[in-house]
Parts: structure tokens; C-alpha cells; sequence
């Protein structure tokens, strides 16, 4: 069982590890166990960037057992929302950490000088940081750590960019090179922690009960994996196959929503894979490598001869927000922004809708040329790369407002009617009606992957608020399962509640299919009451007024209904706790 | 003897399949994880530039085999080593001696290197590895 607890204090430099069966046996791991950890550890009501704030990184049972076991869920408190922050990322987080030996790692206090930690199977190394700070390029500092700490093949190097020790509060954490730990902030709450990274390697093995009945469901899952065609998309174009698809559906973001269709070819995901494809990596343990990465080739100017080749990590949802949000059709554009946001640190979807608020802002005179000091216009890169370069140096009082959020900024200069963000988070790119809107409001971390609202709108149609709400909530109980194990939402038809209960038997875990169903139900109070207790109340003010007026494939949005969903969450959910 | 071969390094995905097989292919005391791993799956300095696996190259003199004083690891026809666990130290000169750092430590303090037994083969989804007649 993988149960172990390891909790590290920044502010005094010490760490101790716990066994917490209580915990795996009744929640599982992953989501299910860091919810009650945080609940645990930190006081609701701390200041996200502040000593008090607490980070739980969490596995599960699953992790080092089956393909497809490859995320690691982060929980704390985001900085741009204030309240509740949730999120998942792959690359070899996940086995590193059960490698090392945990269920979580739970990150406490603040340090007083830079620090990166190294946990190393049972040693936790706290290691000076000055001569690390303020390196603008996050892959040039996980090469530095991956040189001086070792541990190649069984190791993570997980960090925020210079735009988390800037404290831009939608900045990330990168790890791997090409995957985050995304939206909400964290990158963030590390800066304000003084921790430039966490180093996780080791190479403990786990027991099994039945050596026999594993060997089959491996088999099982891997067979699955290899040979689904769901799975198989996701390896070819991966999530850019897309882009097409949502816009002749009218479902694709396109300039700040002010206009219904883009000229979106240059920027698909087939352009992608036959110009640009380099090729594909994997997260651990996972036999599909959805991971696409572009080749960008680029003469410098001026000096004839001299190229450099970069390679640049794209998937859906950067091509809608650093493409279409912002009008940028152009592939070499797309890619170089891409590359800037990842060399900062900063999350591609708040950064974009963050870029297309400013630039309506600007044309409607809401803010000023001084303000942003470049004249942002959809389709300018040029002027997009500075924009970005100044959200994190923040020269001026309106980035360091802008790097505050979309919400943050458009209530301190107007604007919020089409400031695209949810409860404060900045929204994914479907503009495909109800389901994904109102999706977005009561997931539990206002992400498009909480309940799958985008996809409900594209199968049903016809669907009242109650019935909507019914779903939306249903799916995602489950998916606290899934992110209990922790498995990839990806391979989520693989991993049916029939195959999962089999496969926790050889790990000698007897779990029915209906425990599971409570498990996820469960689990979803606790994290909505621990939303509560944040200050977590979704209301029909916490949606722009834009995505009542835009065109969606379902039409125009209708406030009613909106209203009637969110009554009826409130009154079957959120009372509940 | 039969050994195993890159087919196709530059289809190598990262993935680490290959550790979780061979980790976990010990039938009688089968553990999860990939510390038991006799080959290990790793980006060549940052995944932009890919990734390989490395394994032992079934060296013909290896030089591990030279300095196991226990002669747990003993030459194989064909090339590489055998490895009687029962009888290694623990010394780990062996990961000292391979030029190419194929020989792991494993979490019980012995020594994990590729047989070249071929079971991971199997599970290598994009063709990377196969065995062919040494």
C-alpha cells in the first residue's frame, strides 16, 4: 500500500514523515487523500501567498502499478481565485514521487532565502537557491538541476518559471519540460515561498497480494491502451485534431468572442503534424505519447546562415488561447508564443484570454497606449511577445494589474462584461453552450476537465438545468475517483468502475463497484465543503455578461436557464454541506 | 544467445514501459515500481531533445563481470552478464566498472542489469527494442 506522508517545512527546514493507512484505505490517494490533508494542515482562510498557504502534491495506489497511472494532483490555495486550487499534471512526477516513496508530499512555511528541496527516497535536502533566482528561462533551469542532482531516468524536476517568482498569479509549474501543473497559480505560491523547485527521484518497489491477477489486468489495461482507437487520436494529432472540428461547430473562442468563425487552417492540428511535428514523447507509464512537439525553425535576422531550432510543446487548448482568442493564425507566430509562455512559467489559457481582454480594453479606450505600452491588436505577435515579456517584469501599474488576472483587473478598470473568466478563472477554449459554461462555474476547480461540460454540449442536446447539473455532477464524481488512482482523464474509458475494482484486488485493496461510486461521492462533498469554507458560492455575477450575447452552437445562452441550474445546484449541493 | 537491440532509438517516446516490465518481471517475488528495473528509460538532457534507454550492451569482455568478487555477475555466451543475486555483495563495483552505466541500484541495495531475457520487448509500444541472434 502506498500510504506514506511526507510533510516539509520551508520555514524551519525540517520534514517528517508519517504512514497514514487511514488515509489511503478510506480515500484512496491522489485527490481524495490530499483534500483531506490540506483540510488537515492548513487554515482556510490563509493568505494564498503568505507562509500559511500549503501545497499537498498527491498519488495513488495505482501510480507505480498500471499504465495510464501517470498524473500527480496539487491541491492549495490559488492565488487568482482565492479559493480552492486543484491541478493535475503527467511527464514522471507521479512515479517519481511513489518512487521516493509517497502517497504526498505536503509543503509547508515559506523560506526565508531561495531554496530548492531535494527529496531523495527518505532524505529531504533543503539546497541554497541564491545563484538559481531570477533565471528567465524555465528549461535552462531544469537543465541546471538535472545536472547537479542526478537521478536521470527516475527522477522529476518540478518548478515554477521567473514568472512565479514574479509572483504572476496565474503562473505554473513546469515539469518535464512540455507538462504544468496549470492554471490557478502554483507557480506562484512557490515564488512566494522562495522555493525555486522540488527534485523528487528514488527507487522503492511495492508489494502485491496477488502477483498472478496483476499480471493479467496489466496486460488488460496495456492491451486496451495499444489498441483503442480513442487512444490512437490522441497520438496522431492529439488534442490540436480539435481545432477544425469546434470551429465549423462555432464552438471555437475567436478574438475575446467577438467574432463567430476563424480562418483557422494554418493553425490545425493536421497543419501542425505535417509542417512542424518533431516528434512525440511520453508520460511515465503511459504507452500512447500524446505529447506533440513542434519543430520551429528560424533564421536570425540579419545574420544570414544562422538558425536556431526550437522545440515547442502544443496542444488544443494553446493553439485557442494563443491562436484564435487573440487572432493569431500564422503557425511560427502560434509557436513563439507558445515558446515564450513556457519559458516564463506562465499558464497558456489565463495568459491568452488575459492578452484578448487587454486588446478589447485598448480598442474600446478602457485602458490606454501608455498603459500597455505596445499597441495590442488581434493578430499582433510582435506586440503580443512584448505584452507578455511585460505581464512578468511588470514596468508598469496596469501589468502588474493584468498579472493579477482577467477578473482582478477588468473589475479595477472596467471591462468585466467581457473579461473571460469563471469564478475568477479564466476560461478553456469552448464557446459551446450551457453544459460547458455552466460546467465551469460549478466544477470543483473551474476546469473544462472537472466534469467534461464541453463534450455533454457536443452528445445531448435538450438537456434542462436540472438534468444538466445532474450530469455535469455525476461525471464528476467519478472523475474523483480517476483522480484518486491517479489516472489520465484521458484513458477514462479504459478505466470503467469494473476494470478498476479488478485491478485494485492484487494490490490488496477489496473495493466493490458501488464503494467506488460512494468513494467519488464522497470525495466531492469534502472538496465542496472545503471550497465552501474558502468562500466558494457560484453565482450568475460570476459569468461575463459576453457569453450571453455570443452565438454558441446551442445558440444564444439564456440567463434563465443559467439561473435555474445554479439555484438548483446551490439548493441540492452546496446546501448539503 | 540471443540479445536485446535498439531497432529504433529515435522512435523512443520516454515512456518507461520497459522499466515497469522488467521491474516487475521477478515471478517469485514480483514487486511494482520500476527500482528493480535492469533498464532505464531517460531523456537525452531534456525531453526537446528526445529521449533513449539505456541497457546493457552485452559487452563480450564485460568489465563488471571483472570486478565482481563474488562472481554473482558472471560473463554470458553471447555477451552481458548473468546475475546470481543470491551471492552479490552489494559492493556495486560493477556500477562503477560499466562505461556505460547500464547497472542500477535497486531498492534493496542490490544491483539490477538487462539479461537481455527480451520480456520487455513486449511491452514497448512503439517498436524501440528487439532481440535478435547475438
Amino acid at each position: 500500500m502506498i500510504d506514506r506522508v511526507l510533510t516539509i517545512n520551508l520555514s524551519d527546514y525540517t520534514y517528517e514523515v508519517e504512514e497514514r493507512s487511514d488515509l489511503a484505505e478510506k480515500w484512496i490517494g491522489g485527490v481524495g487523500a490530499g483534500i483531506q490533508l490540506l483540510k488537515e494542515k492548513m487554515n482556510p482562510s490563509a493568505d494564498p501567498l503568505s507562509s500559511d498557504n500549503t501545497v499537498v502534491f498527491s498519488v495513488g495506489q495505482f501510480t507505480p502499478a498500471y499504465p495510464y497511472a501517470s498524473k500527480t494532483v496539487a491541491l492549495f490555495k490559488s492565488p487568482l481565485t482565492g479559493e480552492l486550487g486543484e491541478t493535475h499534471a503527467g511527464g514522471r512526477t507521479a512515479m517519481a514521487i511513489a518512487s521516493a516513496g509517497y502517497m504526498s508530499i505536503v509543503i509547508e512555511g515559506r523560506s526565508e532565502k531561495p531554496v530548492y528541496i531535494v527529496v531523495d527516497g527518505d532524505m529531504v535536502h533543503f539546497r541554497d537557491g541564491r545563484s538559481l533566482k531570477s533565471i528567465r528561462d524555465s528549461l535552462i533551469l531544469g537543465r541546471i538541476l538535472a545536472e547537479i542532482e542526478g537521478g536521470r531516468g527516475i527522477r522529476s524536476i518540478v518548478r515554477p518559471g521567473y514568472a512565479g517568482e514574479k509572483l504572476v498569479r496565474f503562473a505554473c509549474l513546469t515539469t518535464e519540460t512540455y507538462r504544468h501543473f496549470g492554471r490557478m497559480g502554483l507557480g506562484a505560491v512557490f515564488g512566494s515561498k522562495n522555493l525555486l523547485a522540488m527534485v523528487v527521484k528514488g527507487n522503492r518497489t511495492y508489494s502485491l497480494t496477488d502477483p498472478k491477477l496483476y499480471r493479467e489486468v496489466y496486460s488488460e489495461i496495456y492491451r486496451l491502451g495499444v489498441e483503442s482507437e480513442v487512444m490512437k487520436k490522441y497520438h496522431l494529432l492529439g488534442t490540436a485534431e480539435n481545432v477544425i472540428p469546434l470551429n465549423e461547430l462555432g464552438g471555437l473562442p475567436v478574438k475575446n468572442l467577438t467574432e463567430k468563425r476563424f480562418d483557422c487552417e494554418e493553425i490545425s492540428g493536421e497543419k501542425f503534424a505535417e509542417e512542424n511535428l518533431g516528434r512525440r514523447i511520453a508520460c511515465s507509464h503511459c504507452p500512447t505519447a500524446c505529447i506533440h512537439i513542434a519543430a520551429l525553425r528560424e533564421e536570425y535576422e540579419n545574420e544570414r546562415y544562422f538558425f536556431k531550432t526550437i522545440m515547442i510543446g502544443y496542444d488544443y487548448e494553446l493553439i485557442y488561447a494563443l491562436g484564435s482568442m487573440i487572432g493569431i493564425n500564422k503557425r511560427s507566430d502560434l509557436l513563439k508564443l507558445i515558446h515564450r509562455v513556457e519559458s516564463y512559467g506562465l499558464d497558456a489559457i489565463s495568459t491568452g484570454v488575459c492578452l484578448s481582454w487587454a486588446t478589447e480594453a485598448l480598442k474600446r479606450g478602457i485602458v490606454s497606449k501608455d498603459q500597455t505600452i505596445v499597441p495590442l491588436e488581434f493578430g499582433d505577435v510582435s506586440a503580443y511577445l512584448k505584452a507578455i515579456d511585460f505581464m512578468v517584469t511588470q514596468p508598469n501599474e496596469f501589468y502588474s494589474d493584468l498579472a493579477k488576472g482577467a477578473r482582478y483587473v477588468a473589475e479595477k478598470y472596467g471591462g468585466t462584461e467581457f473579461a473571460m473568466a469563471f469564478a475568477g478563472n479564466e476560461m478553456p477554449g469552448y464557446n459551446t453552450g450551457y453544459a460547458n459554461y455552466i460546467g465551469l462555474l460549478i466544477g470543483l476547480r473551474h476546469s473544462h476537465l472537472d466534469n467534461g461540460g464541453y463534450s455533454l454540449d457536443q452528445k445531448v442536446s435538450n438537456l434542462n438545468p436540472e438534468e444538466t447539473v445532474e450530469r455535469l455532477v455525476k461525471e464528476e464524481m467519478w472523475r474523483q475517483v480517476l483522480s484518486s488512482l491517479v489516472v489520465c482523464f484521458f484513458a477514462r474509458n479504459i478505466f470503467k468502475p469494473e476494470l478498476v475494482e479488478r485491478a485494485f484486488r492484487p494490490l490488496g485493496f477489496e473495493i466493490g463497484i458501488d464503494d467506488l461510486d460512494k468513494i467519488g461521492e464522497r470525495i466531492y462533498m469534502e472538496k465542496l465543503r472545503l471550497k465552501k469554507d474558502m468562500g466558494y458560492e457560484p453565482d450568475i455575477s460570476q459569468i461575463p455578461e459576453r457569453a450571453f450575447e455570443v452565438e454558441t452552437p446551442r445558440g444564444k445562452l439564456e440567463r434563465k436557464f443559467f439561473e435555474d441550474a445554479l439555484d438548483y445546484y446551490r439548493r441540492t449541493y452546496l446546501s448539503r454541506v | 544467445m540471443k540479445i536485446l537491440r535498439l531497432a529504433d532509438v529515435e522512435k523512443c517516446v520516454g515512456c518507461g514501459l520497459c522499466m515497469f516490465a522488467c521491474s516487475g518481471k521477478n515471478v517469485k517475488n514480483q514487486r511494482i515500481g520500476v527500482g528493480h528495473s535492469g533498464i532505464r528509460s531517460v531523456s537525452l538532457s531534456g525531453f526537446e531533445r528526445g529521449a533513449t534507454v539505456i541497457f546493457c550492451h552485452a559487452c563480450i569482455e564485460p568489465p563488471c563481470a571483472e570486478v565482481c568478487p563474488s562472481k554473482a555477475l558472471k560473463p554470458r555466451k553471447g555477451g552481458g552478464v548473468t546475475y546470481n543475486e543470491k551471492i552479490c555483495l552489494s559492493c556495486h563495483n560493477c556500477i562503477s566498472a560499466c562505461r556505460i552505466g547500464a547497472i542500477f541500484e535497486r531498492d534493496d541495495g542490490k544491483i539490477a542489469v538487462c539479461i537481455h531475457c527480451g520480456y520487455c520487448v513486449d511491452f514497448c509500444p512503439h517498436d524501440v527494442l528487439e532481440v535478435v541472434e547475438a
